[in-house]
C-alpha cells in the first residue's frame, strides 16, 4: 500500500509537519481520489461501526443478560466489518500486486461466501 | 540430463501426479496397516481408559437421534451428580464416527459402531499423511511433501496414540491440526477470504474434536503478531486473520463445551489481542499510505506502541479485576512445571503430564530428531512468511513436548515436517544429474592453472564450476540416506509393535516355550458385576476405572476419568484411606453397593492401587487436611511399606484390607507373598466388618467386595463380626449373608 504514494501531496505536506493540518487535509484527499465504489463500502463500514457502537452502548447501559444475544449481534457487526474490509482491500487496484490470485471477483464470491458462514453462525448463536 | 528433463518437463505431468498419487495410496496404505497389530494379535476392542467413554457416547449416539446426544444427562457416572454429557464432551469424534455409522448403512453395509469406533484412527492416519502432504508442498515442494507424508505415515510418536482401538480424541484431532494449518498457510499466501474462511471451519471441527484448540488459537495469532513485528505485515496478512479469526471464534462459541471461554478465558487472548492489532496496523498502514511525511509516520509508530501497551494493560486489568478467567491449571502447570504437584494433585497423579526424557524423543522419532533442527535452519534460510509459521511451531511444540510426554504428539507433525525439508534439500543437491558444461569446465580449469602460477595457495576454494558433479560422492551421500530411511522403517514398525500395540484391558504374557497367555482379569470382573449385579447398583473404584466399569460393566459409578469434581474424588480417596468405621457410613451415604479395587500382588502387576494409593492419599489430603495426613502412611524412616513394618493407618486403611483380605490363605502359613513391593506380607490378614468379598478375579487382579446392610440389631459391624465370630456359627454367617442380600435386591 505504502508504495503508491501520489506525489501531489506530497509538497504540501512538506510545508508544515504539524499532524493536525495533516489530518484536516485528509477528508479532502479522500473524496477527491476514492473511487466511487470504494465510497459505497466505506459507507457500509460506517454503518456497521454505528450499528456496533449502538448495541455496545446499550449493553452497557442495559446490562448483558442474554450475553448470547449480545455476542451474536456484536460479533454479527465486527465480523461483518471485517470481511468487508478485506473486500475493500482486496478490489483496490492499488493492491493488484499482492493478490495476483484473487480477481475483484473472485474477492465479491468469497465475500458472499464469508459473511453466509458468519450469518448462519450467528442466528444459531442467538437462539 | 536427460532423466531430469524427463522428471521437470510438462509433456510428463500426468506421469508425475499418477506416480503421486500411487505414493500417497501406498502411504496411507503403510500408515493404516502399521496401525493393525493389536486388531490382529488379540481383537477388535476398544483400549485404554478414556476411549470407552467415547466409544459409550458413540453408542448412545447411534441409538438415539443427535438431539437427544445433545441434551443427553448421564445419570449412570458420577452417582449423587450425574453427568451433563452433552455439554461438557467435545462432541466431534462421537459425530464423526455417528456419521460414518451412517453412511455405511445408507450403502448398506451395516458395520457395528466398535468396529467403527476402533478404525476410525488409523483411517484418519491415512489422511493426517496427505493432509501433511499439503502443508509441506506450501513449504517447499511436492518432494518434499512426499517425505513428510510418508514420515508422519508411520512415526511411532504419532502411532502411540492411534493405533487401532485408540478411539480418542487425538485420533482425529491430528488431521485436523495438520489441515487448519494447511489452511491457514494457503489463506495468507493468497490472501484469500474463501481460505480463511475455511481454516475457520476446520478450526471449528477441531474446537468440536479435542481440547488441544488451544494449540492452534495461541499458534495463529502468535505467528501473525511475529510476522508484524518483523516489519511483514501485508493486505494478505490482514484478510487471511481477521476472516479466520472472526468466523473462527463465533464457531468455536456453538460447542456448548468451549461456550463464552473465546472471550472470557486467558488462553484465548492472544488471538484477540493480535485481532486488534491488526486493525490498528491496517489502519495506520492505510493512513500511511495516503500522507507522505517522516515525522508523521515516527508518531504513528510510537502511535502503535502505545496502542499496544494500552490494550495489554487493560488486558492485564481486566484479568487481575476478575472479568477475564485466569488460566486454567493444566495449561498454568506448562509454564509452571512445579505447580501441579503442589496445589493440583489431580494433574500431577496422571503418568501423562510428566516431562519428557531424552530417550523418549529417539524413541518416538528415531532419525527424525536430528533431522529436525536441520529442517528448521533451512526453513531460516529461506525465510518466507510460511517459514516462519514452522520455525515457530518447531520452537513451541518442542518446548511443550519437552514439558509433558502426552505433548509428543503435537511434536511429531511438525518434526516430520522440517525432517522432509531438511531430507529432501539433501536429496535436491545429490541426485540432481545435471553435469556442468565441458567447455565452462575446460576454460574455469585454464584460469585456475593460469591463476595458480601467481599463487599457489587455496587451489580447492578457487574453483569456479561450483557443485557436486562427482558420481562417487553423490552415491555415497544418497545411499546413506537410503540406508537411513530403510533403518527409519525398521525402528518404527519395531516399536509400533513392540511398545504401542497392546490393549491394557487385556494382559499378555509369554510363557517360557514362547506361546503366548492372555490374562484377562478385567473383562471377567466387568463381566461379572454386569451379569451378576443389580442393573442400578452403584459401583465405587478409584476414578481411573470409571469409564471402564461404565462402558464394560454397564454399571453405576462414582466417580469417573473425567476428573470435573475434585471434591467427589476426594471422597472417593477419603473413604479408600479411612478406618473401616470412617468409610463405611461414607459408602452408606453415597449408596455404593460394591468396591472395586484393582490389586497386582499375585501377578506382579505394578498398575495396581496400592501403588496407586498414595496420590488418593494425596488428593484426599488437599480436601481433608485434618482427617488424612500422607505423613501416617510412612514409617518413622519415611518408608511406604505393606509388610509387618506398615503403620497402623496403612494396615487399617480400607484400600489395605480389601487388597490383602484372605490373601494369606492362598500360600503355606506365614509365606504369604507380595510380587510387585516384593515383600513378605504379615502372617495374620487383615479382617474386613463392613464389607464382604464378593467376587475375586482369577489372578486377583480385580477384587469386587459387597458393602454390608447395617447390621439387623443395631450393633456395629465389629462386634457383630466379633459375636459371630464367638459363635463360630458358619451357618449363620451364610444365613445372614443372604438376609442381607435379599434386603438389597428388594
Amino acid at each position: 500500500m505504502s508504495k503508491s504514494r501520489p506525489a501531489a501531496s506530497a509538497g504540501a505536506a512538506s510545508n508544515s509537519n504539524n499532524p493536525l493540518t495533516i489530518l484536516s487535509a485528509l477528508p479532502a484527499r479522500y473524496l477527491q481520489t476514492t473511487p466511487s465504489r470504494t465510497k459505497l463500502i466505506d459507507a457500509f463500514l460506517l454503518f456497521l461501526i454505528f450499528t456496533g457502537a449502538i448495541q455496545f452502548l446499550y449493553c452497557v447501559l442495559a446490562g448483558n443478560y442474554p450475553f448470547n444475544a449480545f455476542l451474536a449481534g456484536f460479533t454479527a457487526t465486527v465480523g461483518q466489518f471485517v470481511l468487508t474490509v478485506s473486500l475493500r482491500i482486496q478490489s483496490n487496484p492499488e493492491n493488484k500486486s499482492e493478490f495476483k490470485a484473487v480477481s475483484p471477483e473472485r474477492a465479491f464470491a468469497d465475500y458472499v461466501f464469508g459473511s453466509v458462514l458468519l450469518h448462519f453462525f450467528c442466528i444459531n448463536f442467538i437462539n | 540430463m536427460s532423466l531430469d528433463a524427463f522428471l521437470k518437463d510438462e509433456s510428463t505431468r500426468n506421469l508425475r501426479s499418477l506416480l503421486k498419487a500411487v505414493i500417497l495410496i501406498t502411504i496411507a496404505g503403510a500408515a493404516v496397516s502399521s496401525r493393525l497389530f493389536s486388531v490382529i494379535r488379540f481383537e477388535s476392542i476398544i483400549h485404554e481408559f478414556d476411549p470407552w467413554f467415547n466409544f459409550r457416547a458413540s453408542k448412545y449416539l447411534v441409538q438415539n437421534d443427535f438431539y437427544s446426544f445433545w441434551d443427553w444427562f448421564d445419570d449412570r457416572t458420577w452417582y449423587p451428580l450425574g453427568r451433563v454429557t452433552g455439554g461438557t464432551l467435545y462432541p466431534g469424534l462421537m459425530v464423526t464416527s455417528g456419521i460414518i455409522y451412517h453412511i455405511l448403512r445408507f450403502l448398506t453395509f451395516p458395520v457395528d459402531i466398535r468396529n467403527i469406533c476402533v478404525m476410525l484412527a488409523p483411517a484418519f492416519s491415512g489422511l493426517t499423511a496427505l493432509a501433511t502432504y499439503l502443508f509441506t508442498k506450501e513449504m517447499k515442494d511436492d518432494a518434499a511433501g512426499l517425505l513428510a507424508a510418508a514420515f508422519i505415515g508411520i512415526a511411532p510418536g504419532y502411532i502411540s496414540r492411534s493405533v487401532a482401538g485408540s478411539y480418542d480424541n487425538e485420533a482425529i484431532a491430528i488431521f485436523l491440526l495438520m489441515f487448519t494449518f494447511y489452511l491457514w498457510i494457503k489463506a495468507l499466501k493468497l490472501g484469500s477470504a474463501f481460505w480463511g474462511a475455511l481454516c475457520a471451519l476446520f478450526y471449528f471441527y477441531m474446537v468440536a474434536a479435542w481440547g488441544g484448540y488451544v494449540f492452534i488459537t495461541n499458534m495463529i495469532p502468535l505467528h501473525a503478531f511475529v510476522l508484524v513485528l518483523m516489519g511483514r505485515f501485508s493486505a494478505r496478512l490482514y484478510v487471511a486473520y481477521c476472516s479466520w479469526y472472526a468466523l473462527g471464534t463465533l464457531a468455536s462459541m456453538q460447542i456448548p463445551f468451549v461456550g463464552f471461554l473465546p472471550i472470557r478465558s486467558s488462553e484465548h487472548m492472544a488471538a484477540l489481542g493480535v485481532f486488534g492489532l491488526l486493525q490498528i496496523v491496517a489502519f495506520v498502514d492505510y493512513v500511511r499510505s495516503q500522507v507522505p511525511s517522516k515525522q508523521f509516520q515516527s508518531l504513528l509508530r510510537s502511535f502503535i506502541v502505545v496502542a499496544f501497551i494500552l490494550s495489554s494493560a487493560a488486558l492485564v486489568l481486566l484479568t487481575v479485576s476478575g472479568t477475564i478467567a485466569p488460566w486454567s491449571g493444566r495449561f498454568y502447570s506448562l509454564w509452571d512445571t512445579g505447580y501441579a504437584k503442589i496445589h493440583i494433585p489431580i494433574i500431577a497423579s496422571v503418568s501423562e503430564h510428566q516431562p519428557t526424557a531424552w530417550p523418549a524423543f529417539f524413541f518416538d522419532l528415531e532419525m527424525l530428531i536430528w533431522l529436525f533442527p536441520a529442517g528448521v535452519y533451512m526453513c531460516f534460510r529461506t525465510l518466507a512468511d510460511e517459514h516462519v509459521f514452522v520455525i515457530i511451531y518447531g520452537i513451541m511444540a518442542s518446548y511443550f513436548a519437552g514439558v509433558m510426554v502426552r505433548l509428543m504428539l503435537t511434536l511429531t507433525p511438525v518434526v516430520c515436517v522440517a525432517a522432509a525439508i531438511a531430507l529432501s534439500n539433501i536429496l535436491d543437491v545429490y541426485t540432481n544429474l545435471e553435469k556442468p558444461d565441458p567447455a565452462v569446465v575446460a576454460a574455469a580449469k585454464a584460469a585456475e592453472e593460469k591463476e595458480e602460477k601467481k599463487s599457489g595457495l587455496l587451489n580447492a576454494a578457487r574453483g569456479t564450476v561450483v557443485g557436486i558433479y562427482a558420481t562417487g560422492s553423490k552415491l555415497t551421500v544418497v545411499g546413506a540416506f537410503t540406508f537411513y530411511l530403510f533403518l527409519f522403517v525398521l525402528h518404527c514398525t519395531w516399536v509400533t509393535s513392540n511398545a504401542y500395540s497392546s490393549p491394557s484391558v487385556v494382559l499378555a504374557s509369554r510363557l517360557p516355550d514362547g506361546s503366548q497367555h492372555i490374562i484377562d482379569d478385567y473383562r471377567e470382573a466387568y463381566y461379572w458385576l454386569r451379569k451378576n449385579t443389580p442393573y442400578d447398583a452403584k459401583i465405587m473404584s478409584w476414578w481411573d476405572y470409571g469409564y471402564q466399569i461404565g462402558g464394560m460393566a454397564d454399571r453405576t459409578t462414582l466417580v469417573d476419568n473425567n476428573t470435573w469434581n475434585n471434591t467427589h474424588i476426594a471422597t472417593v480417596g477419603k473413604a479408600m484411606a479411612s478406618r473401616e468405621e470412617v468409610s463405611y457410613p461414607i459408602l452408606r451415604k453415597h449408596d455404593v453397593d460394591y468396591v472395586l479395587v484393582i490389586f497386582g500382588g499375585l501377578l506382579g502387576y505394578s498398575g495396581d492401587d496400592i501403588n496407586k494409593f498414595l496420590w488418593m492419599i494425596r488428593i484426599a489430603e488437599g480436601v481433608w487436611p485434618d482427617e488424612v495426613k500422607e505423613r501416617e502412611f510412612f514409617t518413622s524412616r519415611g518408608e511406604y511399606r505393606v509388610d509387618d513394618g506398615a503403620t497402623e493407618t496403612m494396615k487399617n486403611s480400607l484400600m489395605y484390607k480389601m487388597s490383602y483380605y484372605n490373601y494369606n490363605t492362598l500360600f503355606p502359613a506365614g509365606q504369604a507373598q507380595d510380587r510387585v513391593r516384593g515383600v513378605k506380607l504379615p502372617a495374620v490378614g487383615p479382617t474386613l466388618n463392613t464389607l464382604e468379598e464378593a467376587f475375586t478375579s482369577e489372578n486377583w487382579i480385580v477384587r469386587i467386595y459387597k458393602v454390608k446392610d447395617l447390621d439387623n440389631l443395631g450393633r456395629d459391624h465389629a462386634s457383630a463380626a466379633a459375636f459371630e465370630s464367638g459363635k463360630k456359627k458358619r451357618k449363620s454367617k451364610a444365613g445372614k449373608a443372604k438376609g442381607a442380600r435379599k434386603l438389597r435386591i428388594v
